[in-house]
């Protein structure tokens, strides 16, 4: 806007900083700054005030005592003598896990409706609208708590699997569905050489596998371009997954842990908690709803010659979706979802109404509750879902850049 | 307030310097409202019933000091507040005191910076569990699921109790009462655990109350009381009075029945005329005028009078009198002197 | 040539054969039904899986919808009626409707106020959602909040009469000053609406007891009313400053541009749950001291925070979707910054944003669930609170959260359904 070449020979004037646009810009920026300067010192002397008045302070120590209670679903090792500190950690990767799964169910939920919705069946197509348009239009919450009174109520309890004839049995005699959660058998090896060597070799025995199976398939697509035959890899390829990983599982002895009615509550096996559950499937239900809307307006936004052309070509219609719109609608629909997976996140903070101990309930809750420090609590809870949010959006936008169409 | 609500920042702020300097007693008399603090819905201590009046015992305390102030048992403005917003809302002073079965504990008392203004209710953690169940014991529930009403001390000594005995359980946290009863009816936990109080309270809504058992041992102590913020002295005392008031009343007999008896003329006792202002200045010292104890007992009578009718063995919630009698029956109430 | 032909031949047909019927696979709802229900044969067995699923969730709630109780005064007397066989217990519903609707404080005597406001309310937002209405009904939804906050809290006339002249005399101030340039205009409407609150502040008399309607405490708002209250408050409240925030964003001032940025990113960060906490248990702690401001006002600030952000990300689209034309159109024009926004950038970046915002409108408003967390008596609060701990109805789950969920699908499906309409009205690019 100034330019350096021929500069205005006038003088300054104080009304130059309302009406000259060179300064103007300047002048509504120090406004705003001394504004905000003075909003912040207004809010800070208020809280310096009410707390010199009730006698408080802001103290981060109380995250180094003792916690003093105990949480249902840990992934890490805690119990009511760790540190509020460390409560905080499981509940952070409880709420880590609960948005996991529900983000991986959500979308295998809202692809298949969103698809379905555009099926050429009209029973299916209208039961499917019926879905969306429902989960989407009553608040996640009351979806929460009806699908956990659902469980509670439908699911049995432990005690109806005693007695010699009980009211509730097993399932498949391996798994337990229970309103406490579900008891599936827990995998382990008798000459196995503990939990993580385990873990790592079966890991090494996969990753070993993929790359002979990409071998295969490379060789195959060599072959024919060369004569234009395919060689048949399927049974090769199943061959290469799954006959050395049944060797590994034979040679370290493979058994299985299944749960036992024992006491008051079944032992042994893994159990996955109820809270949990309702949590997740509501979560993901609900999303799903509306990933299933991006999922339609993704699809219906390739161009209709697109999928005419690939019908030219002879492509059966599965093939069509999967090979030419499914890639393109993708495109329209990762933005969306990103923020549908960070929708997800934040919501995973109404746990709190079942139970499920994530950041909200341990930190947001118990903690909050017993120390009474309030302030502390919630600033370490929201800076905590903020640092999630951006990361997720950080890494799923490198994610949407590297699939962008690139355009020359 | 209200005003200050729609008039932005410097209207608040103007309203703000005249109020600020004055006490709580002051702020409560010039607005003609006590503003109370309770729970969210307990029935027994505190619950809206089904025209939305709230009852209850915390209540009672809260319409006597009511009473006591302004003269009037109705001028109360009740606050449901939750575990987590309750020391805040009294803290921040959006409420004048707190009346909400909150457990009188160290850290609460120094470190929070609050006043228990003393005990209205002694409790303890105790377990409910099914008759069917055969459990005749809290030691016998190792490995049992248990669901704990959060929000007092109920989850740490929960805790400390399955920890000191060496038995496992698993706990599930619940923020209401109603949500835990779900639960624990449609047997996603063996057990409930909250107060003593509250357990009996929860069990006389059940269909068949008879079918649950409230097991003998208790694992803590939990005093109940009043609390008001820290550093307002002349406030403090106002509330401990009144709870001593209703204390000392039923000690010495006097009754919503005699009351208007006594509180004509000085009696021969001195400590029930000291007590109801026919004697002495005490009112006057409390910044009251000395008939205020008179007042505060017309609400609802004395303190066996208010447990009778909301918690007593008459109610649905049944509560024997315990601990809770006084100290000449053998309880724990024991009121200081009027004097 | 046609008559030797004619003759040539043994038998020519001289009128025309009437039409015949299709075959029967190929007409009516057979035909329908071939193409739409069972074209292959994947296609039947979704249908027949559709129509299973159909037939286990209506045979689940038919009987119960059909066999319930209206009229009893407790489950318990309910499970009586009922006598073991299917059937909800609605009369919790009817028991307790005032509750479900006003929550359980509003004073009985006074329903007729939320109900006349909620009348008005229709009226008012009539001309805002429907263009063909005459344009003078705007007047009165100009006045609807001044009226709906009186009649909803009662008290004295005078607060809802002093708000309303101030924004009235900033409106004028802002009309004079804005010939010259907006910022005066604007800064002036802010100093004399202030000006003008502060000296009315005055005139309101400390004690309500003698107003007309007796005052009512926010703090006895509650059930669906508060949930409406709350929604449209504050989608009401957070346009404009989403509007400013979306300008914010796209200014060219860096230091404004920062702090919208950071507001905005930091709001959408964040559970709305967690700064309802902070209106619950931390905003207490900012105001001046001495001070105290209803739970309803805190949380009122930080939804309306909460929805400006996003819809301010809404509107950044529209306005990052306008053709960069249309701004150095209206600069060739020679219009101003203020003029460019108000008389050419807006009216065409707002349009494109109604669906997103009516989205946001009615996420938002589905939010408003939440405040049952912080203690607030909003229907679900209502639901899974009093009512449920109360001993005549502990235990009835579904009915109450059939009717909660009821609610809140009416509304929200009506408000989408409005939206596709505008949506389609509003389209001007003749696809």
């Amino acid at each position: 806007m100034t330019t350096m070449t021929d500069p205005p020979k006038e003088s300054f004037q104080l009304s130059m900083l309302l009406n000259d646009t060179r300064y103007r810009s300047l002048t509504f920026q120090a406004i705003a700054a001394i504004l905000l300067a003075l909003s912040i010192w207004y809010l800070g002397n208020n809280l310096i005030q009410n707390l010199r008045a009730a006698g408080l302070n802001i103290s981060y120590e109380f995250l180094g005592n003792p916690s003093g209670y105990d949480i249902n679903q840990t992934l890490v090792e805690y119990d009511s003598q760790s540190t509020h500190a460390r409560a905080a950690l499981v509940g952070i990767l409880n709420t880590l896990l609960v948005a996991f799964l529900a983000c991986v169910t959500a979308t295998v939920f809202g692809v298949i409706a969103g698809v379905l919705r555009l099926s050429k069946n009209w029973l299916v197509a209208k039961l499917m609208a019926v879905y969306v348009e429902i989960f989407r239009n009553i608040p996640v919450l009351i979806w929460i708590v009806i699908i956990f009174t659902i469980m509670i109520a439908v699911l049995p309890g432990p005690r109806e699997f005693r007695g010699a004839d009980p009211d509730a049995s097993m399932f498949l005699g391996v798994a337990a569905f229970t309103n406490r959660g579900v008891y599936i058998p827990q995998p382990y090896f008798i000459r196995g050489f503990g939990g993580v060597a385990d873990l790592l070799l079966v890991i090494a025995f996969l990753a070993g596998s993929f790359f002979a199976v990409r071998a295969v398939n490379a060789r195959a697509t060599r072959i024919q371009e060369a004569t234009g035959e395919r060689p048949q890899t399927l049974w090769t390829n199943l061959a290469i997954w799954f006959g050395p990983l049944i060797v590994l599982f034979l040679a370290l002895g493979l058994t299985f842990d299944v749960p036992a009615l024992k006491g008051f509550n079944f032992a042994g096996g893994i159990k996955i908690g109820g809270p949990l559950i309702a949590l997740w499937f509501a979560l993901s239900i609900y999303t799903g709803a509306f990933i299933a809307e991006n999922v339609r307006a993704g699809i219906q936004a390739v161009s209709k010659g697109q999928t005419e052309a690939a019908s030219a070509l002879g492509l059966r219609p599965g093939r069509v979706m999967n090979l030419v719109v499914l890639p393109q609608a993708l495109r329209v629909i990762i933005p969306p979802l990103i923020s549908q997976y960070l929708n997800i996140t934040k919501n995973s903070s109404l746990a709190i109404a079942v139970g499920y101990a994530d950041i909200t309930a341990t930190l947001g809750g118990i903690t909050l509750n017993q120390t009474g420090r309030a302030i502390e609590c919630i600033l370490l809870l929201m800076l905590f879902y903020l640092t999630a949010s951006l990361l997720i959006s950080a890494f799923m936008n490198v994610y949407n850049a590297s699939i962008k169409l690139k355009e020359r | 307030m209200k005003k200050s609500v729609f008039f932005g920042a410097a209207t608040v702020a103007a309203l703000a310097a005249g109020a600020a300097a004055a006490g709580t007693l002051d702020d409560v008399k010039a607005r003609g409202k006590l503003n109370c603090g309770v729970t969210t819905g307990l029935v027994g201590f505190a619950a809206p019933d089904a025209n939305g009046e709230w009852k209850g015992f915390d209540v009672a305390v809260c319409r006597a000091v009511a009473a006591a102030v302004l003269d009037d048992p109705n001028a109360v403005e009740f606050v449901p507040t939750t575990g987590k917003t309750r020391f805040t809302a009294l803290a921040s002073g959006e409420i004048d005191m707190l009346a909400r079965n909150t457990t009188w504990t160290f850290s609460r008392d120094v470190d929070l910076k609050f006043e228990f203004t003393g005990i209205n209710y002694y409790d303890g953690q105790g377990f409910m569990v099914p008759k069917d169940l055969g459990v005749s014991s809290a030691k016998e529930l190792d490995g049992a699921t248990v669901c704990i009403q959060t929000g007092t001390t109920t989850e740490l000594n929960l805790a400390d109790f399955f920890r000191a005995n060496n038995i496992s359980y698993e706990p599930v946290p619940i923020e209401t009462n109603a949500e835990a009863q779900q639960q624990y009816l449609a047997g996603a936990c063996d057990v409930y655990t909250t107060d003593a109080s509250g357990l009996a309270a929860t069990r006389a809504t059940f269909e068949d109350p008879s079918a649950h058992v409230v097991l003998p041992e208790i694992v803590s102590k939990e005093p109940l009381g009043p609390l008001v913020r820290h550093g307002d002295n002349e406030w403090g005392d106002l509330v401990r009075w009144t709870l001593n008031a209703l204390i000392t009343a039923e000690e010495l007999g006097v009754t919503s029945a005699n009351l208007a008896e006594m509180a004509a003329s000085a009696g021969g006792n001195p400590e029930i005329n000291r007590l109801l202002g026919t004697e002495g200045n005490l009112g006057e010292m409390l910044g009251l005028p000395a008939d205020w104890a008179v007042k505060a007992l017309a609400v609802g009578g004395n303190y066996g009078e208010i447990f009778e009718a909301n918690i007593g063995e008459a109610t649905p919630i049944g509560l024997a009198r315990g601990l809770n009698a006084q100290w000449t029956d053998g309880g724990l109430l024991y009121s200081p002197p009027f004097r | 040539m046609s008559d030797t032909h004619a003759h040539s031949v043994a038998f020519v047909r001289k009128t025309e054969i009437p039409p015949a019927p299709p075959p029967a696979s190929q007409t009516g709802i057979v035909k329908w039904l071939r193409e739409n229900l069972f074209a292959t044969w994947a296609n039947g067995l979704l249908t027949i899986a559709a129509l299973y699923v159909i037939y286990l969730v209506l045979s689940v709630i038919l009987p119960w919808l059909f066999g319930g109780v209206w009229n009893t005064s407790s489950l318990a007397e309910c499970r009586e009626v009922l006598q073991g066989r299917v059937g909800g217990c609605f009369s919790v519903l009817t028991e307790r409707w005032p509750q479900l609707i006003y929550g359980f404080t509003y004073p009985t005597d006074q329903y007729w106020r939320p109900n006349v406001a909620f009348l008005f309310m229709l009226v008012a937002i009539a001309p805002v959602l429907f263009f063909d209405l005459p344009r003078k009904l705007l007047y009165f939804t100009a006045a609807f909040p001044f009226v709906a906050y009186w009649l909803i809290w009662g008290g004295s006339i005078l607060v809802p009469i002093v708000a309303a002249v101030g924004i009235i005399a900033g409106y004028f101030v802002f009309d004079r000053l804005n010939k010259s340039s907006f910022a005066a205009g604007f800064f002036g409407a802010i100093a004399t609406a202030f000006v003008i609150w502060y000296l009315g502040g005055f005139l309101i008399p400390e004690d309500q007891s003698g107003a007309m309607l007796s005052p009512v405490p926010s703090r006895d708002l509650g059930g669906f009313m508060l949930n409406m209250m709350l929604g449209l408050t504050c989608v009401s409240l957070s346009l404009p400053l989403g509007i400013a925030l979306a300008l914010g964003r796209q200014s060219d001032m860096p230091f404004i541009k920062w702090i919208c940025v950071i507001f905005i990113e930091f709001v959408r960060g964040v559970p709305l749950i967690t700064l309802l906490f902070v209106a619950s248990v931390m905003l207490a702690y900012l105001f001046p001291p001495g001070t105290t401001t209803d739970l309803f006002l805190r949380v009122v600030i930080m939804i309306t925070m909460f929805s400006s952000a996003y819809i301010a990300e809404v509107i950044r689209g529209g306005l990052a979707a306008l053709p960069k034309g249309q701004y150095e159109g209206a600069d060739s024009l020679g219009l101003d910054y203020p003029q460019a926004m108000r008389l050419i950038i807006l009216p065409q970046a707002l349009k494109i944003s109604i669906p997103g915002i009516v989205n946001i409108a009615v996420g938002l408003f589905k939010d408003t669930t939440l405040v049952s967390v912080i203690s607030m008596f909003d229907v679900l609060g209502m639901i899974r609170g009093p009512i449920l701990a109360s001993t005549e109805w502990n235990g009835v789950y579904w009915e109450l959260l059939g009717f909660a969920s009821l609610l809140f699908f009416v509304t929200c499906y009506g408000i989408s359904q409005y939206s596709q309409w505008l949506e389609r009205r509003l389209a001007t690019d003749h696809r």
